[in-house]
């Protein structure tokens, strides 16, 4: 099993650097995040980046938009450009092309998060150098690191269940995008609102709940949620299914 | 070649396939139809129908794909129901798509069935080359397939489906849409290769020109029911409906002797020969010693030659 779902990672990256023919488009597309939250953002923060619940989220929004990009390509992709049959005639067993497609992602966002993060860390010590090098506090260190790749493995499920039924990877890409971005936008606007027009003060609560004990919760609900979609997608992922689809 | 995947090998005598009542249901609507069938080893077999007969979910049903509504399959031995793993790993597969990624060169496609197939890194890729060097693509293995031409496609995706020596191939229309020199050119693979490689070739066609080439046995389906099965000669003959008759003593007794018969369906007598249109159920023996019978000397009798593509339009147009 674990050779054959090398094999689909292999095949997945090869097409990844050559999609439509360019390498440069597809370095192009993983880089564009990688430059907004590795340069922009810590170099508007300052050494606050290291502290901040701001680099946790570029931890969380990094991986969500890498894996927008890639797992509806894999899966969608192989539909829309009539290979899904063949590979289904294969030999390889569903759950090596099912995992093989959706690790491949997962690392690949997972990675280029981290490097991000690396990044990020480099940028503030150069704009912002004052005398001693900074690193991440631990809890955001551990954070970053975490629920990357869990966020990662949730969009890469997510990914997995609106690819299979989208026609087309444009398609699949849009839906993926308003389903695990959508939220996230709109969060900071509806705690804004919802802080200025009524007496619950968000804002404040939220800044007072414990950081350690908010990263264990969101830890714990994404490590359930991740089980639960790799659970429905080995369930849902199946030959007979996808061909009669 | 083939590592991990037990391929049960099937003597010259034992069929490769075996199809018994094998039957789909879409909804309401059964797209295959108590389908029962024997596909000898060895053979190149053309399964033949027009669109929406029922072909590909055949081939579907017989690599596993799907699960039938009822009856059952074997091929190479292993029930299609619960082996369909071994099935995919001992077969190959050409079907309606070529199946190749465009993005990739052609020696990364084969590559990565080669993979898929565990097969060994030299023996991999030795028979990349190999395959390649026959079907003269060798010098374009680095080109990505995306710029190559449909014929050229095509032809590598037989490659593909031969990759792992495979005893049993599956082609779903392999020439469908091609122009007419590429469509020679993958009939000339696909000749050559399976002698080369001695696989049985299970190959879905509507076109008759190309099975009457290609096919040692034939079976016609329509509306997922078989209609014939046999040698293309065979079914040649079969479909023949004039019987020419040389001889003396065709007089107008015998003559209305034989327009009375239910099996003749027309009748011309011309200086010493009759020309006779028969039905499909016409036994032609039995008919030519009615005319002995009743006095006429009978000197040559010749069966009218009908392509498969006379066949195969009689059977469409007969009833179930």
């Amino acid at each position: 099993m674990n050779s054959d779902i090398r094999t689909v990672m292999w095949k997945e990256a090869r097409s990844l650097f050559r999609q439509r023919g360019s390498r440069i488009r597809a370095l192009l597309t993983l880089l564009t995040p990688v430059a907004f939250f590795a340069v922009y953002s810590p170099w508007s923060a300052g050494p606050d980046w290291a502290t901040d619940p701001l680099s946790i989220i570029a931890a969380v929004i990094t991986p969500m938009l890498i894996v927008t990009l890639i797992i509806p390509d894999s899966i969608a992709g192989e539909r829309e450009r009539h290979t899904l049959p063949t590979l289904l005639a294969s030999r390889l067993p569903d759950r090596a092309i099912l995992f093989g497609k959706a690790v491949f992602s997962l690392l690949i966002a997972w990675g280029v998060t981290l490097l991000t993060l690396l990044l990020a860390l480099v940028t503030v010590n150069l704009t912002h150098w004052s005398g001693k090098v900074l690193v991440y506090a631990p809890t955001v260190l551990v954070a970053g690191v975490s629920l990357s790749f869990l966020t990662a493995a949730m969009t890469s499920g997510i990914g997995v269940f609106i690819s299979l039924r989208a026609s087309t990877v444009q398609e699949a890409q849009q839906l993926l995008a308003a389903f695990v971005l959508g939220p996230i936008t709109l969060l900071g606007p509806v705690v804004l609102i919802v802080s200025q027009t009524t007496d619950l003060d968000l804002i404040d609560r939220i800044t007072r709940v414990d950081g350690e004990l908010l990263l264990a919760s969101a830890l714990t609900a994404l490590v359930i949620i991740d089980g639960l979609l790799a659970f429905l997608a080995m369930r849902r992922f199946r030959r007979s299914r996808l061909i009669e689809s | 070649m083939l590592a991990e995947t037990p391929t049960p090998a099937p003597t010259m005598t034992d069929p490769v396939i075996r199809i018994d009542k094998l039957t789909k249901r879409f909804g309401a609507r059964s797209a295959v139809n108590g389908l029962s069938l024997d596909i000898p080893a060895g053979t190149i077999f053309g399964f033949l129908g027009p669109n929406g007969a029922g072909k590909t979910t055949t081939i579907n049903l017989l690599l596993g794909l799907l699960e039938p509504s009822a009856g059952r399959a074997e091929v190479l031995g292993c029930d299609t129901r619960v082996s369909g793993d071994e099935i995919r790993a001992a077969t190959g597969a050409l079907l309606e798509h070529t199946g190749l990624y465009e993005q990739l060169t052609a020696e990364e496609n084969l590559e990565f069935y080669g993979r898929a197939y565990r097969m060994p890194v030299s023996a991999r890729r030795d028979r990349i080359e190999e395959l390649l060097t026959h079907i003269g693509l060798w010098e374009r293995r680095a080109d990505r397939v995306g710029t190559w031409s449909r014929g050229m496609k095509q032809r590598l995706a037989l490659a593909r489906a031969l990759l792992h020596s495979p005893s049993l191939v599956f082609l779903d229309e392999p020439t469908a849409g091609l122009d007419v020199v590429a469509a020679k050119e993958v009939r000339e693979d696909l000749a050559s290769l399976s002698e080369w490689e001695g696989a049985t070739v299970f190959l879905t066609t509507h076109n008759m020109a190309e099975a009457e080439r290609l096919c040692d046995r034939v079976a016609v389906i329509r509306a997922g029911s078989l209609i014939a099965v046999g040698e293309p000669s065979d079914l040649r003959a079969r479909g023949s409906r004039q019987v020419e008759i040389a001889g003396r003593g065709f007089g107008e007794h015998l003559l209305s002797v034989l327009r009375a018969r239910p099996d003749v369906e027309g009748l011309v007598a011309n200086n010493g020969s009759l020309r006779i249109d028969v039905n499909g159920d016409a036994d032609v023996a039995a008919l030519v010693g009615a005319i002995v019978g009743s006095g006429a000397q009978v000197e040559e009798v010749h069966r009218g030659a009908a392509s498969l593509e006379d066949v195969f339009f009689t059977l469409m147009k007969e009833e179930i």
